[in-house]
């Protein structure tokens, strides 16, 4: 190799870096400038929750408050505390949980089960039953809303907690099932059939062999859940009212009754309040939240 | 006992099924049944024949509704596609943030559509949000009043909606990016192909199942959107930012129209199936494929 040569294979190689570097600041702005546009409107909603409604006016959407004045969270959380017509979260948040907590748990267990039985323990014509499950996920529910609120009545259980957790486990099953049966359906059939000849029966081999290999699954299950029910506004929205009411179908009506005055700091403290427990979730465990959505997309 | 034995798994399956098979199926064809009834308050039994979907298509509101809906999904799809290849192409780049940055890109997903709602009807309201905004800090001409305007407001539907989901679309591509062979870019590489090419002529086409596992997604989200209309513009100004499901829910438990109501939401049904059956098909073929 010649003098020469060498020059200009060193002088390529230093072209090369500046263009990877120049490439790879070009990169970190595009993403930059995505976070940006992701982030503003959480960092205006905790902005405009401690402004007072005076700096609202005066200063602008991304302005920073004056102090942290926690005014507007109390009033989101506990109400102006007079009777008549108002409007605040506390109870609706509560009944939230109640409502959660059982319909994820009874959901899981259900969907675990079902995914077990429908791909351990093939029988004629379950790859027809999956696919009831499969397309259940997808129908509108607006083609089931109004059955559901005559059943509801029929059952005693309108305008309660109780028919919302009915509500949402029978529609969630559908989801958790899909979820587990996809789960179970890569785990070798060889544990299950040397089971089998060991004489260990459908339930043994459920709750000593799958369960205790089933949690990345079941994380994910609950997660999806939690945050399909704890969001849910259509159902709530239809077959509860008043006290009954989850909190999302709480927010809007706090956001929608106007009382001649806006009080934008008042919703966005009430908006984060209602978004809070699936944001934590999100936070904490975002690698299963993604896996549940990504799971729940690519089907079969 | 030993049929009870070798039932078992039937029998577990039985409830779940049986509950299936009720609420799911059983509803989609009593609101079936209801369409092609007179019911207005009540559920009348007594058949009337397709009416109900010529009334349905003759209303003028329906069909603000359905060219609002087509509206929202063209652009929600095409926004929310483009920005989630881009964020996941750019994210494969070995970036060192990555899971910092991808937490923010996906934040969103975990909020609902209400508390979206709330945000952006806040950030887009004329008198105190982004207008206000701009017109501070020296454009003073500039003005941003689609949420209250006629016609303009269902794009502000449009701006929420991709704010909230094309983070989730990004995950799924860069999922599907994770999962292409690093052997087959690096053969092209080596065979003088750039990096866009790798990505427009190899990479892209290779995940055409991720496209249509996108699409099928997206279109269904936005068929069934309802609590982002609601909490954004609750179908206004007027009914101009209208949806087939903000409609169904009016007529059906505000205007006391249920056999309406049930055409509307068949439509809807017949809508998602369209697209969701051959997609489901195609997806369950390659499984057996696979195998």
């Amino acid at each position: 190799m010649t003098e020469n040569n060498i020059q200009t294979y060193k002088e390529l190689e230093k072209s090369s870096n500046t263009k990877k570097l120049i490439y790879r600041w070009v990169l970190f702005i595009i993403l930059g400038i995505f976070a940006l546009y992701y982030i503003t409107p959480l960092y205006v909603m905790i902005v405009t929750s401690f402004k007072t409604m005076e700096e609202i006016r005066q200063g602008n959407l991304f302005s920073l408050p004056g102090s942290l004045n926690l005014k507007s969270w109390d009033v989101a959380w506990n109400g102006q505390g007079f009777s008549a017509g108002d409007v605040y979260l506390k109870t609706y948040f509560w009944n939230s949980v109640k409502l959660v907590v059982p319909a994820v748990i009874i959901s899981t267990i259900l969907g675990a089960i079902n995914g077990y039985a429908l791909t351990k323990w093939r029988f004629k014509g379950d790859s027809y039953i999956f696919l009831l499950f499969l397309f259940g996920t997808f129908i509108p529910y607006q083609a089931i809303l109004l059955p559901m609120s005559r059943t509801l009545g029929f059952m005693g259980i309108s305008n309660s907690i109780y028919g919302l957790i009915l509500v949402h486990v029978v529609y969630g099953l559908c989801f958790t099932t899909l979820f587990c049966r996809n789960y179970y359906i890569s785990i070798s059939d060889e544990i299950v059939k040397a089971a089998r000849i060991d004489g260990a029966g459908f339930f043994k081999i459920f709750f000593k062999i799958m369960l205790p290999i089933s949690a990345p699954i079941l994380v994910v299950t609950i997660i999806w859940q939690f945050t399909m029910i704890w969001n849910d506004f259509l159902f709530g929205a239809t077959f509860t009212f008043g006290a009954e009411a989850p909190i999302q179908v709480a927010l809007n009506n706090m956001v929608l009754t106007s009382s001649s005055v806006k009080r934008y700091n008042v919703d966005m403290a009430a908006a984060i309040i209602a978004g809070f427990p699936t944001l934590i979730v999100y936070v904490l465990a975002g690698k299963y939240f993604i896996r549940g959505l990504t799971a729940g997309s690519v089907k079969g | 006992m030993y049929w009870l034995k070798r039932n078992l798994p039937r029998l577990v399956i039985a409830p779940s099924f049986g509950v299936i098979a009720w609420f799911v199926y059983g509803f989609i064809f009593w609101t079936i049944y209801i369409s092609f009834t007179k019911s207005k308050l009540l559920p009348k039994y007594e058949l009337w024949g397709i009416d109900q979907y010529f009334r349905l298509w003759s209303m003028p509101r329906w069909h603000v509704a359905v060219e609002n809906l087509f509206i929202f999904t063209i652009l929600f799809i095409i926004l929310c596609v483009f920005i989630g290849i881009v964020l996941a192409i750019l994210l494969d780049q070995k970036i060192r943030a990555e899971g910092f940055l991808r937490t923010i890109y996906l934040y969103p997903m975990a909020l609902s559509f209400i508390v979206t709602g709330t945000a952006w009807r806040w950030i887009l309201n004329p008198s105190l949000g982004i207008e206000k905004f701009a017109q501070d800090i020296g454009f003073e001409t500039f003005t941003f009043d689609w949420l209250v305007t006629p016609g303009m407001s269902i794009y502000t539907i449009v701006i929420a909606g991709v704010w909230q989901s094309s983070g989730f679309i990004m995950a799924i591509f860069l999922a599907g990016l994770r999962s292409v062979d690093d052997e087959i870019i690096k053969a092209a590489k080596i065979d003088g192909a750039g990096i866009v090419s790798v990505y427009t002529k190899i990479i892209l086409p290779m995940m055409r199942p991720v496209f249509m596992s996108a699409i099928v997604i997206l279109v269904h989200l936005a068929i069934k959107s309802y609590d982002l209309v609601i909490a954004l513009t609750a179908g206004g100004p007027g009914i101009s930012s209208d949806m087939p499901a903000v409609f169904m829910t009016q007529m059906a438990f505000h205007r006391s129209e249920i056999g309406l109501a049930s055409a509307s939401a068949i439509m809807m049904f017949l809508t998602v199936s369209a697209i969701v059956v051959p997609y489901l098909y195609s997806e369950l073929k390659r499984e057996d494929d696979r195998k």
